[in-house]
């Protein structure tokens, strides 16, 4: 795939640390901030692909090397299987609770 | 002398313990067996008493001297070597009798023999007797006991069963009164064992089978001034430190006695208790404080006991017309015989403070006569409770009449404890008066008008129960029955066969007596100079 | 016959009423025949009988005393002082002799007419073992040899008076009555044994004869032998009702007449007075005079008393009363044996005196008992009157017998009445206290005054019940009897032939005074012996007022029978008038000088209230102490038990509650969130950061 990156000369490692973190704070911020479950789990997908763009970004931007990539790819695989791991939770949680308010359900606290 | 090869006194000891024991055996639905196992064993005790008096040897003194002590039985106890800085510890089973004991062991078994008769209708058969056994054991070990811990265990061993025989047994406020009982003995008891124990310390002697020093509660050692320690807390005599333990010992035997103002747990006792237990209370008991004077405080401190002889009399004095006042203004018919009670043994008091032969004798006479009147006495009243459930004096009258035989037996009593000459009570009180008028003059003569209460209040008793007119509710009160006549009728012959022939009972603690005045009133008076050691 | 013999037969003549009363009091009343009392009056007649021998044997044949001793108990060897022992023993010498056959006649008779008097009564039996037990202290009082059997016995005759006054103890009055001799009677028997205490604390032994050779040997003399013999009289002044312990006898009237008689008249009151001749020979002259004062006084207080009394009864006691006085006086106005002979002939006359009353009160008891009056008092002399007709014997007896107490020639009564009153003669004339032989001749004459007054109201006028008088009768036989008896030994030729001169009698030829052993300088001057002349100045002026004194009593007795009779028989003066105009007076005699309400007032009521605070004490005082540091050491326990709580406790649990307020605190933190956690994370890493890399 040829694109043509000349474009993005200006474009160097840092914006895509930027980016990076600004994704990561806003994953922090959904899994802070949410109640419901799933916005939860969403933040925590955003904060996943923060790293990955990171792990993608310093290979870039390293030695040819492709353990950056590898990396971001397991934690895609990772993220895929937790994320269906984590709705079945979150489905079972609805299922007893009727509620997926993660505030609510605080049985082990009690 | 011995019994199957242990010594006659601890048969005499220990054989209510052994029926305690068949006692606390006996089925259930066989309450007979307890009463009968019990009279028999006090029986037997009666019986040992009589052989012992039929071998007791008149010209044996004792008091000090072991020599002088008959059927002896002296073992080693306890003996604990060395431990830390205490050192050896030797106690002995020291046993022995001499002319002092052998009237209170006599009285002792007949009391005890008699109460056992006259406990047999009172409910939860097998506890009492059984802690009316006991309770045998510890007043006869007290009387024959010559170590002073022995005498000190039995002195303990005896306080619990009365205060179980009085709390459980007892009348409506029994628990205050076996409570005072005991929290007043026991206040006796802690001055006699901080005593015991600085003699203890005090005294040493050589043990004959190591060799060695070692201290002893052997009470013959203690009355050695040869024996204390020099520099220890009781050596010397007419030190502070002696006068100060004769006063507790004193203390502590007063409220046995009892001597007023340490008198207020008899009346309360006496008339809380069951009938049978008063007449031990009053018969035997009163006794061993006078008892515990005459085995302890008086040879062992004979200088305290010289110090404080007058004010000794004095309370004597204030005995005898004390109680005799206040048992005037008694209502109820018990509790006037127990103020009585205070006020005879304030003859004992004064005949001991005399310190003279006539005295002394007058002293123990009154100690057994006392037993056997006021036994007499508290079965007197227990009779007439048991038939009309009241004591109060003013609501009976035109006994004599209704109840003719326990009349005549009241009347010997009555009589005796108002010192008719004829019967006991009048010699003893007689040799009291005319030995304490040797040495003290006044209260002599200031303690014989308690005679004259006496009469007053004894005489006013007998007309408010058995002259007038008897009132309506007693037309059905019954005679006397024969358990009751059984065991008023031998201490009525005791009381009449003394009165009129006291020889026996003199002869029995004369030389003991004679030797006593003496040993104390030299030891007393001679002081230092005696050889004590440096 | 020898002296043991003699021994033998008096102890026996001792012992045979005991055994009359153990027998009796056991098998009395439902074994013995008759209930006994034939039994036990064979027993005293038995005595009876033994006695004369003793006596006869005893003047006729042995002039020393006899004595037999036994030992009693012995103390052995005692320090400061020797051989201690106590020997007891029987003494016979003409006094005990003497006395013993009054007690035993006496005795006899009044058993006797108890047969009669007491029959039907409900404790038949019972009265009889009770006069069998009181004559055999009497006895046992006569024949001692030494102080400790004679208080003995002087307790137990005490005793049988007790019961006897007591015998109808279903009346108040009479329970009261016994009560009050008895305390009364201890009273005085304190002083005597305070008396027997200084005897044997200082002679070492109570034999009579060795007490008496001790004080001669000076072992006991000054102050305490004065106080020894006072004290030893304190006995009598009990046991003989003298003042001031002479309230007990009126009310011993409540007994039974035989036993006021016996007891209350001829015997027993009269062991004081034998008590005294006794132990005459250590009285010391001021004893001696505190003795005379007493009897003079007694006499006098008790005839004032009973001229007023109605009850014939209380006048008799009264009566008795006085002449024990007389005795008492005349044994300390130093006329020894006169006062003992009065003691002898008052023996017989006032037992006659009692006895003939008891004859009155019998036929008025079953007179009133035939109309059904249970309200008028049948020994009230207001009610009786003319029973001269219907009693001849009883009242011809008692003229006898009151002759004899006032002092008329041919009656014993005069012998010694006369002989005393010569006594008080002299002894007021040589030692100055004239008020002895005046009250002696002033009681002389109201003795005979009140004595007849009794006599006419009792015998003579007309009956003043008409009902009760038809139905009197005189008494039985049995009854009868005794009385003749006495009037015959009421009359002079009993004691001696000459009915005028008392020194001819046997009394004044066989009892002799004793010679004093005290002290010469503790002895009245005019007993002491002189060395020129045979006689001592007493006895010459004894022999010199005998017959001033006869004279003089025979003047004041025959004034006396002159105003009673005026007064009572021929109503010339009238006694209603002298009582009101000496309205004080009379009240005050009527009322026995108030002793009674004194000693109520006083002692009684003292000893009370004293034994009443006593037992306050006891139940406020000393139980409140003992049970205030109960409740002090129960506070004591709460306030520590509160201690421990709150404080200890306390530290304890502060210490918990600040551990647990941390932990809350903290835990705070901990609030389960995820979420929260994720932000302290965070936090912490920046701040980490900041730390690191800043």
């Amino acid at each position: 795939m040829l694109v043509n990156l000349s474009g993005l000369k200006n474009v160097g490692l840092e914006h895509f640390l930027i980016v990076g973190a600004i994704l990561f704070s806003l994953g922090i911020y959904a899994v802070v901030t949410r109640k419901n479950a799933i916005m939860v789990l969403m933040g925590i997908e955003l904060i996943l692909n923060s790293a990955n763009i990171n792990f993608i970004a310093f290979s870039k931007y390293s030695t040819a090397d492709l353990s950056g990539h590898l990396a971001a790819i397991f934690v895609i695989i990772l993220a895929a299987a937790e994320a269906a791991i984590a709705i079945a939770i979150v489905l079972n949680i609805y299922r007893n609770f009727l509620t997926v308010n993660i505030d609510e359900i605080d049985n082990l606290k009690r | 002398m011995q019994i199957l090869g242990i010594g006659i006194l601890t048969w005499i000891v220990f054989l209510p313990i052994v029926a305690m024991v068949f006692v606390l055996f006996v089925p259930k639905g066989r309450e007979i067996w307890i009463k009968w196992i019990s009279v028999v064993a006090t029986g037997i005790q009666v019986i040992l008493a009589v052989v012992l008096l039929l071998n007791y040897r008149y010209d044996l003194a004792g008091v000090n001297t072991l020599e002088g002590f008959q059927f002896v039985e002296k073992y080693r106890w306890i003996d604990v070597s060395g431990v830390a800085w205490f050192g050896r510890i030797v106690i002995e089973y020291f046993l022995g009798v001499d002319g002092l004991s052998m009237p209170m062991v006599v009285l002792t078994a007949l009391i005890s023999f008699i109460g056992a008769i006259a406990s047999w209708e009172l409910p939860k058969t097998k506890g009492y007797y059984a802690l009316y056994l006991l309770l045998d054991t510890g007043m006869m070990g007290v009387f024959v006991a010559l170590d002073f811990f022995l005498f000190y265990i039995f002195w303990e061993v005896m306080l619990l069963p009365m205060y179980f025989l009085i709390g459980i047994w007892g009348g409506p406020r029994r628990e205050y009164a076996a409570i005072k009982f005991f929290i007043y003995t026991l206040l006796g008891s802690v001055l006699m064992l901080l005593v015991m124990i600085g003699l203890y310390f005090s005294t040493s002697i050589i043990d004959p089978v190591t060799g060695e020093k070692v201290h002893t509660f052997n009470m013959l050692a203690m009355m050695d001034p040869k024996n204390y320690e020099p520099g220890s807390i009781f050596s010397g005599l007419h030190t502070t430190w002696r006068y100060i333990a004769y006063i507790a010992l004193f203390i502590g035997f007063a409220i046995k006695v009892p001597i007023v103002p340490f008198h207020t747990w008899l009346p309360d006792a006496h008339v809380e208790a069951p009938t049978p237990i008063s007449v031990i209370l009053a018969g035997v008991l009163l006794k061993m404080g006078t008892y515990g004077m005459l085995r302890i405080s008086f040879p062992i401190f004979p200088d305290g006991m010289i110090k404080y002889a007058l004010p000794m009399a004095i309370l004597g004095f204030i005995n005898i017309v004390y109680g005799a006042l206040a048992a005037m203004a008694q209502e109820d018919f018990k509790k006037l015989i127990a103020y009585s009670s205070i006020s005879h043994m304030g003859y004992v008091v004064l005949g001991m403070a005399a310190l003279n032969t006539q005295g002394v004798t007058g002293a123990i006479m009154q100690m057994f006569n006392h037993g056997t009147i006021t036994a007499m006495l508290f079965l007197i009243v227990g009779v007439l409770y048991d038939r009309a459930h009241t004591r109060g004096l003013y609501e009976f009258g035109g006994l004599a009449n209704q109840m003719p035989k326990y009349f005549g037996i009241v009347i010997i009593a009555f009589f005796a404890a108002l010192g008719l000459p004829g019967l006991s009570g009048f010699i003893s009180e007689a040799f009291v008066f005319l030995g304490a008028f040797q040495t003290y003059k006044w209260i002599a003569i200031f303690s014989a008008t308690g005679v004259i209460i006496t009469a007053g209040y004894i005489l006013w008793t007998t007309q408010r129960l058995f002259f007038g007119q008897l009132p309506e509710k007693w037309k059905n009160l019954p005679d006397i029955n024969a358990r009751e006549l059984v065991t008023l009728v031998p201490l009525a012959i005791i009381v009449i066969f003394l009165g009129v022939y006291p020889s026996p009972l003199i002869n029995l603690m004369n030389t003991s007596v004679n030797h006593l005045v003496r040993f104390v009133s030299e030891m007393g008076q001679a002081g230092m100079q005696l050889g004590i050691l440096p | 016959m020898n002296q043991n013999t003699l021994v033998l037969l008096a102890s026996i003549s001792l012992l045979l009423p005991f055994l009359g009363f153990v027998l009796l009091i056991f098998f009395g009343k439902k074994r013995l025949p008759r209930q006994g009392d034939i039994i036990e009056t064979g027993f005293v007649l038995g005595s009876l009988v033994l006695s004369f021998i003793v006596f006869f044997n005893k003047i006729l044949y042995f002039p020393e005393p006899i004595e037999w001793k036994f030992e009693w108990v012995n103390f052995g060897f005692v320090e400061n002082w020797g051989e201690m022992k106590v020997t007891l023993g029987i003494l016979i010498d003409n006094l005990s002799a003497t006395m013993l056959v009054v007690v035993n006649v006496i005795s006899s008779l009044v058993h006797i007419f108890s047969i009669g008097y007491m029959k039907d009564d409900v404790r038949y039996s019972r009265y009889f073992a009770y006069l069998g037990f009181f004559t055999f202290s009497m006895l046992g009082i006569v024949l001692t040899n030494n102080f400790f059997t004679m208080y003995v016995f002087w307790e137990l005759v005490g005793v049988s008076s007790y019961l006897l006054i007591g015998h109808w103890y279903e009346k108040k009055s009479a329970s009261d009555a016994a009560k009050k001799a008895f305390i009364v009677n201890r009273v005085g028997d304190f002083g005597f044994f305070v008396g027997i205490m200084i005897i044997w604390a200082s002679l070492k032994t109570f034999n009579f004869g060795e007490v008496f050779a001790g004080i001669e040997q000076g072992k006991l003399s000054g102050g305490l032998l004065t106080a020894a013999g006072i004290l030893v009289f304190c006995g009598a002044i009990g046991k003989s009702a003298q003042f001031p312990l002479h309230v007990w006898l009126p009310d011993a009237m409540e007994g039974p007449t035989p036993v006021s008689a016996l007891i209350h008249a001829a015997t027993m009151v009269a062991a004081g007075v034998y008590l005294t001749a006794r132990t005459y020979a250590m009285m010391s002259a001021d004893a001696l005079t505190f003795i005379a004062y007493i009897g003079a006084v007694t006499a006098f207080i008790a005839a004032t008393i009973a001229i007023t009394q109605t009850d014939i009864k209380r006048v008799l006691a009264y009566s008795t009363i006085s002449q024990l006085g007389y005795m008492t006086m005349s044994l300390g106005s130093g006329a020894y044996v006169a006062g003992f002979f009065h003691l002898v002939t008052h023996a017989a006359f006032k037992a006659g005196l009692f006895l003939g009353s008891g004859s009155v009160i019998h036929a008025m008891h079953h007179a009133l008992h035939k109309i059904h009056d249970h309200h008028t008092d049948p020994q009230d002399i207001r009610n009786m009157g003319g029973l001269k007709k219907k009693m001849p014997i009883t009242y011809y007896t008692f003229l006898i017998y009151t002759l004899a107490i006032s002092g008329i020639p041919l009656t014993s009564g005069f012998l010694s009445k006369d002989s005393i009153l010569a006594g008080a003669f002299a002894f007021g004339k040589l030692s100055g206290h004239v008020v002895i032989p005046l009250i002696g001749f002033f009681v002389a004459g109201l003795t005979a005054f009140y004595m007849f007054r009794l006599l006419i109201l009792t015998f003579h006028g007309e009956p003043k019940r008409k009902d009760i008088f038809e139905h009197i009768h005189e008494s039985p036989k049995v009854m009868v009897f005794p009385l003749v008896i006495l009037a015959v030994l009421s009359l002079w030729f009993i004691f001696g032939p000459n009915p005028f001169d008392a020194s001819t009698t046997w009394v004044e030829k066989y009892i002799h005074k004793p010679k004093s052993v005290v002290p010469h300088d503790q002895q009245f001057e005019f007993n002491l012996p002189k060395e020129s002349v045979l006689v001592t100045e007493y006895e010459h002026a004894l022999h010199e007022a005998h017959i001033p004194a006869m004279l003089l009593s025979l003047g004041m007795a025959g004034l006396g029978i002159l105003f009673a009779f005026l007064t009572y028989q021929w109503g010339k003066i009238s006694a209603e008038k002298v009582a009101n105009a000496l309205k004080p007076v009379y009240t005050f005699l009527k009322n026995k000088w108030y002793f009674d309400e004194l000693y109520q007032n006083t002692f009684v009521l003292a000893t009370l209230g004293i034994s009443r605070f006593a037992r306050w004490f006891d139940l406020k005082v000393i139980d409140g102490i003992v049970d205030g540091s109960a409740h002090l050491t129960k506070l004591w326990s709460f306030s520590v038990g509160k201690f421990d709580w709150n404080i200890i406790d306390g530290l304890v649990n502060l210490l918990a509650y600040i551990t647990g307020f941390f932990g809350y605190i903290t835990r705070l933190l901990q609030n389960g969130k995820v979420q929260t956690y994720i932000i302290y994370v965070v936090f912490a890493v920046i701040v980490l950061f900041y730390i690191f890399l800043g």
